[in-house]
C-alpha cells in the first residue's frame, strides 16, 4: 500500500509527530513563528479525544502541560524564544518533579522581541542553562520537516522514557519550510509509553531511587495518592532538608541523563572518515554545511560534517575523537557563537576550533562557511 | 463524638508549619468536613496550591496533592482538569499567590468556568517570607515593606472572582468556622468555577505591626465587620462601611462549565 504523504511545513510536520507520538494534551501560547504547531493541534487533538487549550500566558501554558502529564497524558507546549524564557522556571519544576513533557521552540534570533519572524539559533545554550539550579536537560535540534516529525516522536519517547522535560529546537527556516512528508505507519517508529509503576497505591513512592534511576510516576485519578512539589524531597515525594537526601535526589536526576547518554545521542556524519576539517553544524545550518562539504570536496578540500541531533546532552565523545582527528573544526550556527564554546572546550585543543555565524535574519549560507574553512586552513 | 480529622491527614506529616493563632488550620478542618460531606474519593480528588503558608495545606492531605510554583496553582489546575474532567481539583492558597504574581492565572481560570473550587486563604500578608504587604493588605496598613503604611489600593477578591467569571463566588472568615465547610461544600458540588474566600488571620507577620494585642483581637476584628450578605441587603449603606459581606455573594447555574464546552469540541471534531 502507497504510503500517505503530504507537503508540510515544519511546525504542521511537528505536530503531526505529537499525534503519531500519542500527544493527549497541548497547552500554548500564541507567539511567532511556532503559532502553526498550536494551530494544527487544535485541529487534530480533539479529533483523538485529546485537549487542545490556549492558555492566558506562557507561564500558564508551561503549567496546564506539567498538570496534564501527571494524569498520565502526553503532553507539549510549543513557543519561540521569549515564551521559553518565561516557561523557564516551570521547566526547572518538570525537572525535579520529574514529569515528562515535550516542548517545542521554534527559534527567531535577539535578545528580548528580537526579530520575530526572522529564523536564528540562538536559545541553544538556554536549553540547557534557562532555568535555575542544578539539572539534566535534553534538547533536539532536526533539519527539515521530515525529522521534524521523526525528531517529535523522539521527544515525547524520552520525555517518558527520562521522566523529564525534552525540548525540540528547530530555527523558523526548517519551521516555516515546506517538504514532503512521509507519513510512518502506525508502529512503523517506536512509541513508548511511560511505565506504570508496579508497587501498589500504599507502598508507591514516587522517587524511589530502588525501583531504577528512573522511578515509575503513577498518574493522578488511576488510584495512587502521592504528593508532587518543587521543593526538594524525600523518595516519598516530600520535601525534605535532610543534606544526604537532598544531594542523593540531584544527583540521581543527572546520572540518569549522564549513565544514558549513548541511548539519547544521535547524530549524522558526512564524510568524515578522512576529514582533515568538520564543519560541526546543526538545524537548517547543517543544510547549507553540506553543500559547503561538497564544494569544498570538488576543490579538493577533505572537509566533512559533523551533524548533532541531540545537542543535550552533548556529543562530547565524537566531537573529542574528531578534533584529534582533523586539524580544525568550524562550528557553524546562526548565532554569535555558542555551541562553539562546547566544542571548544570538548576539544581540549587538539585542533582549531573557529566560529562562523550571523545573526542578521539571514541563514548561514554555504559560501562564508567554505570561507571561514579556507581562511583557517 | 469529635469530629475524625485524622483520617483525611497523611501519616506522619504533621505538625503543620502555621504559628499558633493562624487561621490556615481552622480553614483545613473546614475543608476536612467539606470534602467528607462531599463524600470525595482522594485518589479522584486533586489538591493543587502554589506557594506560601497556606499552599502548604495540600501536603498534609491525604488525596492527589500538587504543590506548584508561585502562583500557578490554577493554571496546573486546569491541566489537571482538562486532560482528566473525572478529578475533583481543588486549589487552595493565600492572597499574595493567588491575585498577585498569580492573578491571570486566578481570572481566566474565573473567565472559563473550569469545574474546581479554588479556596483564597487571605490573610492580607506575603507571612512565608516574613510579612510583606500583598494586594489585600489594607491601604495604610504596616507590612515589613510598608512601613511607613501601605499606600496600595487593595483587591477584593470576591469581587474580582465574580467580575472575572467565576460562578459561585463566596466568602466567610476563620471567625465562622461552620460557614467555611459549609461554603467550600457548596464550592465543590458546584459545576463550574467556585471561589472561597476565606479572611483569616496571620498573628506573627500582619497582626503584631498593626496593633493587634493577641490573636483574640484580630478574630474579634474579623467577626465585628463581618456582615452576612442577606442582611446586609435590608442595610443602609452607612452602616456597612467597613464592614464585609460573607456567605454566597455570587451563584449563576447557567454559564456552561468548561470542560463541557470542550466536549462539544471533540464532538464536533470527530463529526457527530
Amino acid at each position: 500500500m502507497a504510503k500517505k504523504v503530504a507537503l508540510l511545513q515544519g511546525n504542521e510536520a511537528c505536530a503531526m509527530g505529537a499525534v503519531y507520538a500519542g500527544a493527549k494534551f497541548f497547552g500554548g501560547y500564541p507567539i511567532t513563528p511556532s503559532t502553526e504547531v498550536a494551530e494544527v493541534l487544535s485541529i487534530e487533538l480533539p479529533k483523538v479525544g485529546g485537549k487542545f487549550i490556549q492558555m492566558e500566558d506562557e507561564i500558564g501554558a508551561m503549567a496546564a502541560v506539567i498538570g496534564a502529564s501527571l494524569t498520565g497524558a502526553k503532553s507539549i507546549t510549543a513557543t519561540s524564544g521569549p515564551g521559553v524564557s518565561l516557561k523557564q522556571e516551570l521547566i526547572g519544576y518538570a525537572c525535579i518533579a520529574e514529569t515528562p513533557c515535550v516542548i517545542i521552540n521554534v527559534m527567531r534570533g535577539g535578545p528580548s522581541t528580537g526579530m520575530p519572524t526572522g529564523p536564528g539559533q540562538s536559545d541553544v545554550m538556554q536549553a540547557m542553562w534557562g532555568t535555575h539550579g542544578d539539572h539534566a536537560a535534553i534538547a533536539l535540534v532536526p533539519n527539515s520537516c521530515q525529522e521534524i516529525f521523526e525528531e517529535t516522536v523522539r521527544a515525547f519517547n524520552l520525555a517518558e522514557k527520562y521522566r523529564m522535560p525534552v525540548q525540540v529546537l528547530f530555527d523558523e527556516i526548517v519551521g516555516h519550510m515546506r517538504e514532503r512528508i512521509v507519513f510512518p505507519e502506525p508502529g512503523e517508529i517506536e512509541v513508548i509509553d511511560r511505565e506504570a509503576p508496579t508497587d501498589g497505591p500504599d507502598s508507591y513512592k514516587p522517587y524511589d531511587a530502588t525501583k531504577g534511576q528512573i522511578p515509575p510516576l503513577a498518574s493522578f485519578g488511576s488510584g495512587y495518592k502521592f504528593h508532587v512539589t518543587g521543593l526538594n524531597k524525600a523518595d516519598d515525594g516530600f520535601p525534605t532538608t535532610k543534606a544526604s537526601l537532598v544531594e542523593a535526589e540531584e544527583r540521581r536526576q543527572i546520572a540518569k541523563i549522564k549513565d544514558n547518554v549513548d541511548d539519547i545521542l544521535k547524530n549524522e556524519e558526512y564524510m568524515t572518515e578522512d576529514a582533515e576539517v568538520i564543519i560541526w553544524a546543526y538545524g537548517s545550518t547543517s543544510r547549507s554545511a553540506r553543500y559547503a562539504v561538497n564544494e569544498l570536496r570538488e576543490q579538493g578540500i577533505k572537509a566533512g560534517l559533523f551533524r548533532p541531533l541531540t545537542i543535550w546532552p552533548f556529543p562530547e565523545k565524537r566531537t573529542a575523537e574528531l578534533a584529534k582527528q582533523c586539524k580544525a573544526i568550524v562550528v557553524a550556527e546562526m548565532n554569535l557563537g555558542q555551541m562553539v564554546y562546547e566544542v571548544d572546550r570538548v576539544s581540549r585543543g587538539e585542533c582549531i576550533v573557529v566560529h562562523e555565524g550571523r545573526v542578521d535574519g539571514e541563514p548561514v549560507n554555504p559560501g562564508q562557511i567554505i570561507g571561514k574553512v579556507k581562511e583557517v586552513l | 463524638m469529635a469530629y475524625d480529622y485524622e483520617k483525611s491527614i497523611r501519616p506522619g506529616k504533621l505538625p503543620h508549619i502555621w504559628c499558633p493563632g493562624c487561621g490556615h488550620g481552622i480553614a483545613m478542618k473546614g475543608l476536612i468536613r467539606a470534602m467528607d460531606t462531599c463524600e470525595l474519593d482522594r485518589t479522584k480528588t486533586a489538591l493543587v496550591s502554589g506557594i506560601g503558608c497556606a499552599s502548604r495545606l495540600p501536603g498534609y492531605m491525604d488525596a492527589c496533592t500538587l504543590h506548584t510554583a508561585h502562583g500557578r496553582a490554577a493554571a496546573f489546575a486546569t491541566g489537571v482538569k482538562m486532560a482528566n474532567p473525572e478529578m475533583t481539583v481543588i486549589c487552595v492558597g493565600g492572597d499574595g499567590d493567588g491575585v498577585a504574581i498569580g492573578g491571570n492565572h486566578f481570572i481566566h481560570a474565573c473567565r472559563r468556568n473550569i469545574d474546581m473550587t479554588y479556596v483564597v486563604l487571605n490573610n492580607y500578608i506575603y507571612g512565608m517570607t516574613g510579612g510583606q504587604f500583598s494586594p489585600s493588605t489594607p491601604t495604610g496598613a504596616k507590612a515589613s515593606t510598608t512601613p511607613y503604611g501601605n499606600p496600595d489600593p487593595t483587591f477584593d477578591i470576591s469581587k474580582l472572582a465574580i467580575g472575572s467569571g467565576a460562578t459561585f463566588v463566596a466568602r466567610t472568615t476563620a471567625a465562622h468556622p461552620r460557614e467555611i465547610d459549609k461554603l467550600i461544600t457548596q464550592g465543590i458540588q458546584h459545576k463550574g468555577m467556585a471561589v472561597i474566600e476565606v479572611l483569616d488571620d496571620c498573628p506573627t507577620t500582619y497582626g503584631r505591626r498593626n496593633k493587634f494585642r493577641s490573636v483574640v483581637d484580630m478574630m474579634k476584628e474579623l467577626k465585628k465587620n463581618a456582615v452576612p450578605a442577606k442582611a446586609a441587603a435590608k442595610l443602609p449603606a452607612e452602616k456597612l462601611e467597613g464592614k464585609i459581606l460573607t456567605g454566597v455573594l455570587f451563584h449563576d447555574t447557567e454559564k456552561p462549565e468548561y470542560c463541557e464546552m470542550y466536549n462539544e469540541v471533540i464532538k464536533k471534531a470527530q463529526g457527530a
